[in-house]
């Protein structure tokens, strides 16, 4: 769906999604280095489980929610990526206490 | 930049770090007032000068130079003594002017003096059939991932809508090698008709010469169809077509990416949370918040600038910043206020700035049947609410849209109405046969963005807090 620009010279950050190693670049927000990823990374929605992706990147539509570092509901597309960072896709509604 | 604030009280808080917000922080901070910029995203320049420090585009000419405009400022704020803290949810805001501020899970107060509301613009929703499927996402999304992380478009990408911004994003995806298909062009043909008495004022302004160019080198590459009247994405769990109407055109593309825009609207949730009175704008099928000339609204001590107050673009934005943080420095310091250009110079040059808006406005204003869906088509993405279920509500006795979320749960998700409010509003003005401004708005409140509970109950409060909620 989206590819880097050979323009891009930032420094690799390994992440992981759903456990597997996953290479993005330093500055990415979690939501573009899942989107550059290649991967399936579609979330279920919580009201009737339907497949999203994100929607506007700026914050705004929440289509972005995804579970970082063990924490449900942030949104991917405010949230740098760091190395090492375990992202998991959320399916359904944010589960009690994570 | 740092973590939490330093102080509990400033003079000037301004909430947003886009045109509006670094111009204002910059002319606050530089008449000796203590300012505090804070800001959402992981660095400054809002959406227009998106990751304007960091990005990796680092090539002049592929994002432009109204996007290079922005670098100065940053560099004067960068420099100031204004403290400024990004990756800051503001998620309160009282009359009392005291800001809740949410940075890194942990919430904290401050006081101010005078607030600077630079919250600027969302994309207004375009609610097609199949607009919530996988691969269909805003245009600005695109340009998002464009200017912080040089991503571009690579499948098969339709984009569609109308205005400015949509030209300068395919000739921004185009430069940097991204794929474009087809630009299919909603503008209704009637609209230049009813623009061309505002003509003569865009073509002296910037706008004119700039655009021109821009849909040139777009047209010379990717093939355009104009007066696009029908719009649908289609696929099983992600979108697989794009079906639209033209004239006497009917088909159906494939397609793995589907951009969407069809202008901004003012973000006006955090103002609305503190009561800050809006009127309807028919000409910008929008809300505005009611101000004076120097940006003051109808809650002492608060001002709006950029396109939180209207949509203007970036160079309106830097004067309307400027022109709130001069009024700001009136009042709390008058000595300093003196000594920098007067207010008629000011408002002599947002004169010039918004020259061409009303050309653009009339224009590019959105189609009704794309603002005003109907059937199964989904309004309200986080509660999944079709516009026949509000329509029902409306014939069983709803009459607003703060009502509605009593019977449908519309503007109650997450998101908080920010990609349903203006549907839903228009949606049952035309059902119940009444103005956008007496059918109102959703009744907003903080928190305007989600925290936690947990982090609610961590919030610092005094033994007088405590005996308030304890049961007798």
């Amino acid at each position: 769906m989206f590819k880097r620009s050979d323009q891009d010279e930032r420094q690799p950050v390994h992440i992981f999604v759903d456990g597997a190693a996953v290479e993005a670049r330093e500055g990415d927000t979690v939501s573009a280095a899942l989107l550059a990823s290649g991967r399936d990374v579609r979330r279920a929605t919580a009201v009737s489980g339907a497949p999203r992706l994100p929607y506007c990147m700026m914050g705004v539509c929440f289509d972005c929610l995804v579970t970082i570092d063990g924490v449900g509901n942030r949104q991917g597309c405010l949230v740098p990526v760091a190395g090492g960072m375990q992202i998991e896709i959320q399916k359904g509604k944010r589960e009690i206490g994570r | 930049m740092n973590a939490v604030p330093r102080r509990d009280a400033y003079d000037v808080v301004v909430i947003g770090a886009g045109p509006a917000g670094l111009a204002a922080t910059a002319t606050a901070a530089e008449a000796g007032l203590s300012t505090l910029l804070l800001d959402e995203n992981a660095g400054p320049g809002g959406q227009v000068w998106r990751a304007i420090a960091s990005t990796p585009v680092t090539d002049r000419d592929r994002l432009g130079t109204d996007y290079w405009a922005g670098a100065d400022l940053v560099q004067t704020v960068r420099s100031s003594a204004a403290e400024i803290i990004q990756r800051a949810t503001v998620w309160s805001l009282d009359r009392h002017l005291e800001v809740g501020i949410s940075v890194g899970g942990v919430s904290a107060f401050v006081k101010a003096r005078r607030v600077i509301l630079a919250t600027g613009a969302l994309e207004r929703p375009f609610p097609i059939p199949g607009w919530s499927l996988p691969g269909v996402m805003t245009a600005g999304a695109a340009q998002t991932m464009l200017k912080s992380s040089g991503l571009v478009p690579d499948g098969r990408t339709v984009i569609a809508g109308q205005g400015p911004l949509l030209w300068l994003l395919a000739a921004q995806i185009l430069r940097l090698g991204g794929r474009i298909d087809r630009i299919l062009d909603t503008t209704e043909r009637w609209n230049y008709l009813a623009a061309l008495p505002h003509a003569f004022a865009f073509m002296t302004s910037p706008y004119f010469a700039k655009g021109l160019a821009m849909m040139r080198e777009v047209r010379a590459k990717v093939p355009v169809v104009s007066g696009v009247s029908e719009l649908a994405a289609a696929g099983d769990g992600r979108l697989a077509s794009v079906t639209y109407a033209a004239s006497s055109r009917r088909e159906t593309i494939p397609a793995e990416l589907l951009l969407l825009h069809q202008g901004v609207a003012p973000n006006v949730n955090l103002a609305m949370a503190v009561g800050i009175e809006h009127r309807w704008d028919d000409r910008q099928l929008s809300w505005s918040p009611v101000l004076d000339g120097c940006g003051n609204t109808s809650v002492a001590g608060i001002a709006v600038a950029g396109d939180g107050a209207g949509i203007g673009g970036a160079g309106t934005a830097v004067i309307r910043g400027r022109i709130a943080a001069r009024a700001a420095i009136e009042a709390l310091a008058p000595a300093a206020a003196a000594k920098l250009a007067p207010m008629t110079t000011f408002r002599a040059s947002l004169a010039q700035a918004v020259r061409g808006r009303a050309f653009l406005d009339t224009l590019f204003r959105p189609a009704r049947q794309f603002r005003i869906p109907t059937g199964d088509t989904i309004v309200c993405r986080c509660e999944e609410v079709t516009a026949k279920d509000i329509l029902d509500a409306v014939a069983i006795g709803a009459t607003g849209p703060n009502q509605l979320k009593a019977y449908c749960r519309t503007g109650m998700g997450p998101c908080q109405g920010r990609l349903c409010g203006l549907t839903v509003t228009e949606l049952m003005a035309q059902a119940r046969s009444k103005s956008p401004q007496e059918i109102g708005y959703y009744r907003l409140r903080a928190p305007v963005k989600p925290i936690t509970l947990a982090e609610l109950a961590a919030v610092p409060k005094t033994e007088a807090d405590v005996q308030a909620v304890v049961r007798g």
